[in-house]
């Protein structure tokens, strides 16, 4: 069954910030258990996507289905509780400054009372573990942390509540490439522990690859391909191989002067 | 004539915009408050809010307070020699602090420290995409972030007022006494003669709405901070200036509903 739904689909999603057109009818499927990776330039409305899909931002039109239901049906509580099954990995963390990490990485199964405070401490611990840190890091501050710590933190705490969905915005963006590789590492292995579907937004191509089973181009608005991550860098697509090899010539021409 | 109608459709726009805001500002409060009523409550954010107005407000309130008690003294004593009525120092003092000055200096100074404070940090959740990062962890930001917040300013300004109110005839007894030349027991017997309950009563109403809308305003300016560091610097003017303005203007509503007798 899972074969034929879509865990996610969007179709026709489109959302203007004042006169500025940000997504022009997005349509894309992203299928159960599976990893999807979008690709797009700085500013295409990537994560614009991603806050739709969570709710977080209105679209002006346009449908978006989770596990085949359109969850601008849903009522508040439906929705809740469709989002209580998505854990999101933030652009920049956007971890709690004032709170300290076990705090962090534990915030969902506290609010979802599946904890208790005594047994978060044990369970951020736990969790920290399996990206890699040490459970002491869980009595430091956020603003304590280097910017991979951070990241893995972010990590920590979307997969904390062992989510069905993820979402990684940027996961690798600003780290070194050795770094980069490890949190790609880490997101392959919590993705396939927990079964979940993942989406992440990289404009990172050997990322990409690492993390991807299907990936999409996203353009001025729209999805321009779709495909196979291994294929990356070698589509036949014009516009995702210029973006794929870095080059200044091609059909994407940077608007500087507008 | 063109000229006019620019500026009639301008005033008109200005006023509308000022319309709309105060809309969305009760709309914003109104959910806030009915987060107060349903389930879970957020007691430890409560305190941590409480003990931040209350507690850490406490020295700028009681500085205030007490040069202001002494000032209200000096002054009512130097005007009212001229018509022989210097007698009437301690109740000058101690109705213009309960009523007036206690609520709306307390009012201005948590305006200062605690409208600025909240608006920084929402604003600096928002901007971070922390007030998202909530959301996405089975959590209402609204709930966990403005209703403690409101509920802890509307308690906490009351109690910082009852303290103002104290020190603030005190001041003026320290200087009715060893400036003034007026004998302890007789000043504090005016001060307590004339005084009736209604004259505090009214000053803690006062400082219960003051604190509701300081600590509203401090969240709704961060809640919808704009981007960047710039938009959080501009949230937080935003926060204190609307709320001084709010504190000054509702004193005046306030007095004239309550001593229109
Ligand atoms: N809340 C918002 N208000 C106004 N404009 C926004 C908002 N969020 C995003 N944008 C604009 O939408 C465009 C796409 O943003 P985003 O999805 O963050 O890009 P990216 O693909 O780099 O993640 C940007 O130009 C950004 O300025
Ligand atoms: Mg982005």
């Amino acid at each position: 069954m899972s074969g034929d739904i879509p865990k996610i689909r969007l179709r026709g999603l489109s959302k203007s910030f004042g006169p500025k057109v940000v997504l022009d009818g997005v349509d894309l499927d992203i299928r159960a258990g599976h990893s999807m990776v979008i690709l797009g330039g700085s500013g295409s409305g990537k994560s614009v996507t991603l806050k739709c899909i969570l709710g977080l931002i209105t679209p002006d039109a346009g449908l978006i289905e989770i596990d085949g239901r359109d969850v601008a049906a849903m009522t508040r509580r439906e929705r809740e509780a469709v989002n209580d099954r998505i854990g999101m990995l933030f652009q920049n963390g956007a971890l709690f400054d004032s709170l300290p990490v076990w705090e962090n990485v534990c915030f969902k199964l506290l609010a979802q009372r599946r904890i208790t405070r005594r047994a978060a401490r044990d369970k951020a611990a736990e969790v920290l573990a399996q990206v890699g840190l040490a459970a002491s890091v869980g009595d430091l501050s956020p603003a304590e942390l280097s910017g991979g710590m951070q990241k893995r933190v972010g990590l920590a705490r979307a997969i904390a509540a062992e989510p069905d969905i993820i979402f990684f915005d940027e996961p690798t963006t600003g780290l070194d490439p050795i770094m980069g590789a490890v949190i790609d590492g880490l997101i392959v292995d919590c993705v396939k522990r927990l079964g979940a579907t993942a989406v992440s937004i990289t404009h990172d191509m050997a990322s990409a690859r690492r993390i991807g089973d299907d990936a999409a181009m996203i353009h001025k608005g729209r999805i321009v391909w779709r495909g196979a991550a291994a294929t990356l860098g070698d589509t036949g697509n014009a516009l995702v191989d210029q973006f794929a090899r870095g080059e200044r010539e091609g059909p994407i021409q940077m608007e500087l002067r507008k | 004539m063109d000229r006019a109608l620019d500026l009639t459709a301008g005033l008109g726009r200005f006023v509308l915009a000022m319309l709309r805001g105060a809309g969305a500002v009760a709309l914003f409060a109104a959910e806030a408050i009915s987060h107060l009523v349903r389930p879970p409550f957020y007691g430890r954010l409560f305190l941590k809010a409480f003990v931040e107005i209350a507690w850490f407000s406490l020295p700028v309130v009681a500085l205030t307070a007490v040069f202001t008690g002494m000032v209200l003294a000096l002054q009512s004593y130097t005007g009212f020699a001229r018509f022989n009525a210097e007698g009437a120092v301690a109740n000058v003092v101690v109705l213009s602090i309960t009523r007036e000055l206690g609520p709306v200096l307390a009012g201005l100074m948590v305006a200062g420290r605690i409208g600025a404070a909240f608006a920084a940090e929402i604003g600096t959740m928002r901007v971070t995409d922390q007030i998202d990062a909530l959301t996405t962890l089975s959590t209402n930001p609204m709930k966990y972030l403005v209703a403690p917040r409101l509920l802890a300013g509307t308690i906490a300004l009351p109690l910082l007022v009852v303290v103002a109110n104290t020190l603030g005839v005190m001041g003026g007894w320290i200087i009715g006494t060893q400036q003034l030349g007026f004998a302890s027991g007789a000043y504090l017997k005016a001060t307590f003669d004339f005084l009736q309950a209604w004259d505090v009563i009214s000053g803690l109403i006062k400082a219960a709405v003051f604190g509701f809308i300081v600590t509203l305003m401090g969240c709704w300016c961060g809640y919808n901070s704009g981007g960047g560091a710039q938009g959080v610097g501009r949230a937080t003017t935003a926060a204190v200036v609307s709320s001084s303005i709010l504190i000054l203007a509702s004193d005046y509503l306030l007095t004239a509903v309550m001593f229109s007798r």
